[in-house]
């Protein structure tokens, strides 16, 4: 055999094995993520119900828009859906906004050098390491209107006059979502930070402190746009995340108008109301939310990285 | 001398302001579960005073726990389920990251960005399908029926984790058993396995928690208290009254789980850093 043959020979053979090793892999993903999620938008064009999902037939667009007698029906026209997406779109921006600012905060501090360093970087996996259903009790508890510590709390410090229904009054109901999601899931972006910081060459911040260049400058001139790469990831990662936002939301405030999210709202149709084809089509909807966005940061991502190549 | 004195005093401040933010940070990560413990530990009427220093420290809660509902059968569920994810999620990462990572054809990164932008799908959106699947195959309020939905979430992570890992290992190793004649699983096992330890442990420990924690499968692919994980039953604790949330209890349930939990992410404290920063930074 020539020595082209037997090479060609070779890659074949490790061609074969490639795909015989990925086989288990990918016939578990197909089977536990892609064929669920073609069912779920099948669904969505059906009048499948929760008690017998063997019997439905096809209605096309009508779970979304349809058109009866001159009036608009469908989750299109329903404004609960619609408040369910000014709720995840309020949630998902101002946890991430909150989680940015305290993450960035947490990792410089610990990124300097003190007594005690070590101990800050383990506490700080403490509320990632909590379950959220954990987190979202625990938090309920302390935010309870009668007997809760942060009213108390907040009463002895003279912050407050009077107790506040944190997670009953609709009016603040999101926002205290809203913290509760932030304490868990600001050490995610803090460690990602820290991970950036730690990377920094230290020559440059040799030369602004003999230039007696103000800490403050240091950190907006020099700082951010050197970390800016890992903070936009943890910003994409943790945003792609809140958009799809269900437990902490689901324990704390259960159904309630007040903090619905796109994911609450469309497992409430689901399995509360047995509709499985009205709330496929909510969850469809999320689905290409979230899919858009992940295709706009690839595309925004590739653009910067040939932008760079030149 | 007034100019020395004055940046003395001036660096004091500084350091004071530096503690101070150190002090109120150490304050909001461990606050909430330290008085999760407080309250756990205050039995009856006592539990409505909203006390910051542990006053008492009665076990009623957590035997109450555990006699009043399934609470240990639930702990075990969440325990098999856990293992089974982390061994099969293991399996099934390294042998295709050994594919993806030391095998050259056409394709393969796109095979792992598609692989990796399954962990963008929300949950919701694979519910209904996920749903049907498990009730046609017999698994609907079942443990199996669990391990089966939760490699979603694992095997992404898995994959890319273990992948990026084997890729930088050296040539050199694999060619010498190549030339002896070894098969690819020998290769695999043999070879590479006693090497890939670190990778293992982090995504392990990763796919461990991730499985630990869920909630929404749990709540809709079980029924009977027997077959809930912890994460459900802690949500779905009720007391003896219908109107009385029993918040002793509910604090006592999730101290038990919690703590095993935070005493073996310190422990492999680096080893799940790496992992949350390699599966991020790297994407």
């Amino acid at each position: 055999m020539s020595q082209a043959a037997r090479s060609s020979a070779l890659a074949r053979q490790r061609f074969r094995t490639a795909w015989l090793f990925l086989a288990p892999m990918l016939a578990a993903l197909a089977c536990v993520a892609v064929w669920p999620l073609l069912r779920t938008f099948y669904f969505s064009l059906t009048d499948a119900s929760l008690s017998d999902l063997g019997d439905y037939g096809l209605v096309g667009f009508e779970n979304f828009l349809v058109e009866d007698g001159g009036y608009w029906y469908g989750l299109l026209t329903d404004p609960l859906w619609w408040t369910s997406v000014r709720n995840t779109l309020v949630f998902a921006g101002a946890s991430v906004a909150i989680e940015t600012v305290l993450g960035v905060v947490m990792a410089l501090v610990m990124n300097a050098a003190f007594v005690g360093r070590t101990a800050l970087r383990a506490a700080v996996l403490v509320p990632w390491a909590i379950p959220t259903v954990v987190s979202a009790q625990m938090w309920a508890w302390m935010m309870h209107d009668q007997f809760g510590v942060l009213n108390a709390g907040l009463m002895g410090l003279g912050l407050i006059g009077e107790p506040i229904a944190w997670t009953a009054d609709p009016d603040l109901a999101l926002f205290s979502v809203i913290l509760v999601d932030s304490w868990k899931t600001t050490p995610f972006v803090a460690l990602l930070v820290l991970a950036a910081l730690q990377m920094l060459p230290r020559d440059c911040y040799e030369a602004a402190k003999v230039d007696g260049v103000h800490p403050v400058r240091v950190f907006f001139e020099v700082t951010l746009p050197l970390i800016k790469p890992a903070l936009v990831v943890a910003v994409i990662f943790r945003l792609l995340d809140a958009l799809r936002v269900f437990d902490v939301v689901y324990v704390m405030t259960g159904n309630a108008e007040a903090t619905m999210t796109m994911s609450v709202y469309a497992r409430q149709q689901l399995v509360d109301f047995q509709d499985v084809g009205y709330g496929s089509a909510a969850a469809t909807l999320l689905f290409l939310v979230i899919g858009v966005m992940t295709a706009l940061y690839l595309v925004a991502v590739r653009a910067e990285m040939t932008r760079d190549m030149r | 001398m007034a100019a020395t004195t004055r940046r003395a005093a001036w660096r004091t401040v500084k350091r004071l302001a530096f503690w101070t933010l150190v002090a109120a940070i150490f304050f909001y990560l461990l606050f909430p579960f330290y008085y999760a413990v407080v309250t756990s530990m205050k039995a009856g009427p006592a539990i409505f005073e909203p006390d910051f220093w542990p006053t008492r420290f009665d076990l009623d809660n957590y035997v109450a726990v555990f006699a009043e509902q399934p609470f240990g059968r639930n702990i075990l569920n969440s325990l098999v389920i856990a293992c089974a994810v982390v061994g099969l999620s293991l399996f099934l990462g390294l042998t295709a990251a050994y594919a993806l990572g030391r095998i050259r054809f056409g394709g393969r990164r796109v095979l792992l960005l598609a692989v990796l932008s399954v962990s963008m799908f929300p949950q919701v959106a694979v519910l209904s399908g996920m749903f049907e699947l498990i009730r046609s195959v017999g698994l609907y309020n079942s443990l199996g029926g669990l391990i089966l939905s939760y490699l979603i979430f694992t095997l992404p992570f898995t994959v890319w984790v273990l992948t990026s890992f084997i890729r930088d290992l050296p040539k050199e190793i694999e060619e010498a058993a190549i030339m002896d004649g070894a098969t690819p699983w020998v290769v695999l096992t043999q070879v590479f396995l006693p090497l890939m330890w670190p990778a293992m442990v982090t995504t392990g420990l990763l796919a461990f928690i991730v499985a630990w924690n869920e909630f929404l499968f749990a709540l809709t692919f079980t029924l009977t208290n027997e077959m809930r994980t912890v994460p459900v039953a802690i949500a779905l604790i009720t007391g003896g009254s219908e109107f009385e949330v029993p918040w002793g209890r509910i604090m006592a349930a999730s101290v038990v789980v919690t703590v095993p939990l935070i005493v073996l992410v310190l422990i492999f404290q680096r080893r799940i850093v790496s992992g949350l920063t390699a599966g991020a930074v790297k994407g």
